[in-house]
């Protein structure tokens, strides 16, 4: 059992009065209640940037890396003790920009993570230059004369990459968000949550009403184990109408892939060593 | 045994092409020899290509100990016209030429002392149902035959070569090996030599290992219970990836290769988090992009072994050439401060035994540990005896996987040292790579960053106190000269050491924390010093005048990607000697 106390640091979260990462925040607390995570069975890994200041605002064991370098970290983790839920926390620059390499091998290797990007479409922390994620024409502080380049697609790019949980929610519906968190752990593979998060502070152009505009949830009738569907939903992001909702999800996850042991009780004294000297004579 | 100081060598250099099967020849005459009693030491040079370079592989044998290479050879084995042409003026008087006499190789310019051996090698192949694949197994029986192997010794280890292939394949080896053995017993009855005769009865023959370094390396990892590996490959550490992939189920550690050396750093680290042994392995290139992970292991204190196997650089360098260029770079890489431990192993049995201590320190002072060897060590085959763990035992330091009441896991102890834990266990705590407080909360207030500062400042100066090794001195104690080096030099350094009464050398294993005091001493009593190092710039010079206040003027320094031979530092002993002597 988790309560929302029990979660409860000394430091109360230091973002931005609306900032989208709040609810992300009180999503993944909410979650946790629900679902018992606590420093028992879990542990969460975030990179650099606003979203990764969250770990000083949730008791659970963590480990704050490098900006860009979460996923490695959390790979390494899951590899060592499959028994731990791991979250791992990253922005869209964190994750698109400095680790957009990670962000593909960690898809390839489709191990049993569930990725929270804190989507809000420019580097933050650094008060405002153009991301990976930035619309084409957006005016950023590095950008003054418009971002002159095309914006990723996190779903597209996760759905070819391997994934086999990819998700998109919006920071404003945190009850969806909730159950989102919630589903992708269940999910025994790769899960990818995109989160649009509008920062207040410096994207004046992808508000909470922009998003409020052209959002919508993919319906029941939508089959999220058709890969090619999925693919083609992922790009209405590049239309006026951004669907929201579990977009993959297959259950086609090769097992195994983890260690069904914990790496630390494989105890070296169980190893035949002149057994692998006796080879080199 | 052999009591005699200088050891006798005999050395064969094989050439050819790559893709003939050079090493393979080298690595089964080493073994023979190590099988019939001997010592050797191996030499790979190669350039960096799959096919269609030049190869060599100089094998050096002795009934005493042989641990440097050696620059003129006994026997040369030239599997193409190349080999002859660029190496017969490093034949040792009285020595020769085992060549392929298919081939219209061109001997008319060799010196007429040089003995010739042609073998028609391919000939040899093909009558006992191999072809030019197997002209590298005709070379060794042939060889075999000169130098007066056993027979018996060279077919079981061709069977256990191929022991995974079928028997067909097994035999048709054999029986190349034999044919070109007994062609040369036929055809050159009068040259045979004893240089691989065996020297101990098989009865009693006590088995020698020949292994590299980046096998000892990868031994000392899974007997030092290593549980996590991810390693990119890169020259000339791939080696050890390979051993360490091949043994993964049986050895129950689990490696697997990342995207790139940065991945391969911060999976080590999320596995230590959780409390695996994690290792990691690269080169400078790759150590470029490990610096920020080496860092973050830092100001975490999460405990990471990384070896390091220098080439030449930068750049890319001379990529299968060897340097020790990455001393300095490895000792201060990333911005600030962390404290770090750099440990500089010298031959096969020190990098087998400090990589294992590696994992002890790592776990015992929650940071980075770095063994930093040469491409010498990583690829030169050394006999040495069967390793053995001794009273080596697994020390995971100050760790619990129980739950404590009011845990933080940076509590301030006078050592610097806090007690580690990992998440799953109860414990609440950030591995923060900001700056944090004693439970990992980020923090930017003075006094806390201070002293997190000086914790973690501390633990080098604790380590310095309870484990850090002074350098080995070989050698007379007090000494008219005294070389100071590290690495792949020592079994060169050695070698020239046999011909001088003298001469000492300080050994230097122990790179950070550094033994400051002892080196001190010992250079300020010698009546010379001499530092040897195959870098540009005298890294370890510099390391030694920034510890000590030293400045050692007489620097013998290589950095052609090649090794520093017995001669070149005989050669500047007796210059040293001469300039003493006149004073």
């Amino acid at each position: 059992m988790t309560s929302m106390s029990d979660l409860k640091t000394p430091h109360p979260p230091n973002w931005c009065p609306g900032c989208g990462n709040i609810s992300i925040w009180g999503a993944f607390k909410q979650a946790a209640v629900n679902q018992g995570w606590d420093n028992t069975n879990t542990a969460l890994v975030a990179g650099i940037g606003c979203h990764g200041h969250m770990l000083n605002f949730v008791k659970i064991t963590s480990l704050e890396g490098l900006h860009g370098r979460p996923l490695p970290v959390a790979t390494g983790i899951k590899l060592a003790n499959q028994k731990l839920n791991v979250f791992v926390f990253t922005g869209d620059g964190d994750c698109f920009g400095e680790g957009g390499n990670h962000f593909i091998h960690t898809c390839r290797r489709n191990h049993d993570l569930t990725v929270i990007i804190h989507d809000n479409s420019l580097y933050a922390l650094t008060t405002g230059q153009t991301s990976p994620r930035t619309p084409q024409g957006l005016t950023t502080k590095s950008t003054p004369q418009g971002n002159p380049d095309e914006p990723i697609n996190p779903l597209s790019l996760a759905i070819i990459s391997g994934a086999t949980f990819v998700a998109r929610a919006y920071a404003g519906d945190m009850e969806e968000l909730t159950d989102l968190i919630t589903k992708a752990n269940e999910h025994k593979g790769l899960s990818i949550i995109d989160v649009l998060q509008p920062c207040i502070s410096f994207n004046k152009s992808l508000t909470h009403d922009f998003y409020r505009e052209r959002i919508y949830y993919l319906g029941s009738d939508y089959d999220p184990t058709d890969k090619d569907e999925a693919l083609a939903r992922s790009r209405e992001l590049e239309s006026d109408r951004i669907p929201l909702g579990i977009f993959y999800n297959s259950d086609a996850v090769e097992k195994g892939k983890e260690p069904q042991k914990a790496l630390i009780e494989n105890e070296a004294a169980d190893r035949d060593l002149d057994k692998l000297f006796r080879k080199y004579i | 045994m052999n009591s005699k100081k200088t050891a006798q060598i005999y050395s064969v250099r094989i050439g050819g092409c790559a893709g003939q099967g050079v090493k393979s020849v080298g690595l089964v005459l080493a073994k023979l020899a190590a099988r019939s009693g001997y010592s050797i030491y191996n030499q790979i040079e190669y350039p960096s290509l799959i096919r269609g370079g030049h190869n060599v592989m100089h094998v050096n044998i002795s009934s005493n100990n042989v641990y440097g290479p050696q620059e003129l050879s006994d026997l040369i084995i030239a599997l193409n016209q190349e080999t002859v042409d660029k190496h017969h003026y490093k034949i040792k008087s009285g020595g020769g030429i085992i060549y392929n006499s298919d081939d219209k190789i061109d001997t008319s310019q060799l010196d007429k002392s040089i003995h010739l051996y042609g073998v028609p090698l391919l000939t040899l192949s093909e009558e006992a149902g191999g072809g030019e694949l197997l002209v590298n197994v005709a070379a060794v029986g042939a060889a075999a035959a000169l130098t007066g192997a056993n027979l018996n010794t060279l077919t079981a280890l061709i069977e256990e070569e191929f022991h995974d292939k079928d028997n067909d394949i097994i035999n048709k080896n054999i029986r190349v090996a034999k044919n070109a053995h007994s062609y040369v017993l036929e055809n050159y009855a009068g040259s045979i030599k004893d240089s691989l005769k065996p020297i101990e009865s098989i009865t009693t023959f006590i088995p020698k290992m020949v292994i590299n370094g980046n096998e000892a390396a990868a031994l000392g990892a899974i007997a030092a219970g290593m549980q996590f590996a991810s390693i990119y490959p890169m020259s000339p550490i791939s080696n050890i990836l390979h051993v360490l992939a091949a043994n993964q189920e049986e050895y129950s550690y689990v490696y697997r290769q990342p995207e790139d050396e940065i991945a391969a750093i911060n999976m080590a680290i999320g596995a230590s988090f959780a409390g695996a042994r994690s290792f990691t392995s690269t080169s400078g290139g790759g150590f470029c992009l490990m610096t920020e992970g080496y860092g973050l292991a830092g100001i975490t204190e999460t405990p990471v072994v990384i070896v390091e196997g220098m080439r030449g650089s930068p750049g890319t360098g001379i990529p299968t050439w060897s340097e020790q260029g990455d001393l300095q770079f490895i000792l201060n890489a990333h911005q600030g401060y962390f404290p770090r431990i750099v440990l500089t192993p010298g031959d096969v049995n020190e990098v087998f035994e400090l990589t294992m201590e590696a994992f002890n320190l790592a776990d015992k002072y929650q940071t980075p540990v770095v063994v930093l060897i040469d491409k010498n060590i990583c690829e030169n085959e050394q006999t040495c005896d069967l390793f053995d763990v001794g009273d080596y035992r697994i020390d995971r330091g100050r760790f619990t996987t129980q739950q404590v009441e009011d845990y933080k896991r940076y509590d301030f102890e006078s050592d610097g040292i806090s007690q580690r834990s990992i998440p799953g266990s109860g414990n609440f705590f950030i591995a923060n790579s900001d700056e944090h407080d004693p439970h990992g909360y980020s923090t930017e207030e003075i006094e806390m960053r201070n002293r997190m500062m000086e914790k973690r400042g501390q633990k080098l100066l604790t380590c310095a106190e309870e484990d850090m090794r002074d350098p080995q001195v070989f050698g007379p104690d007090d000494a008219d000269i005294t070389i100071v080096s590290w690495g792949s030099n020592k079994g060169s350094i050695l070698h020239a050491l046999e011909n001088f009464g003298n001469v000492n050398y300080l050994h230097v294993t122990w790179m950070s924390p550094f033994p400051s005091d002892f080196i001190k001493d010992r250079l300020s009593k010698s009546g010379h010093v001499i530092c040897v190092e195959c870098n540009y710039s005298g890294q370890l010079a510099r390391l030694i005048r920034e510890k000590t206040g030293i400045e050692i003027t007489d620097k013998l320094l290589k950095y052609d990607g090649r090794q520093v031979y017995p001669g070149e530092i005989e050669e500047r002993i007796k210059k040293a000697l001469e300039v003493i002597n006149k004073q």
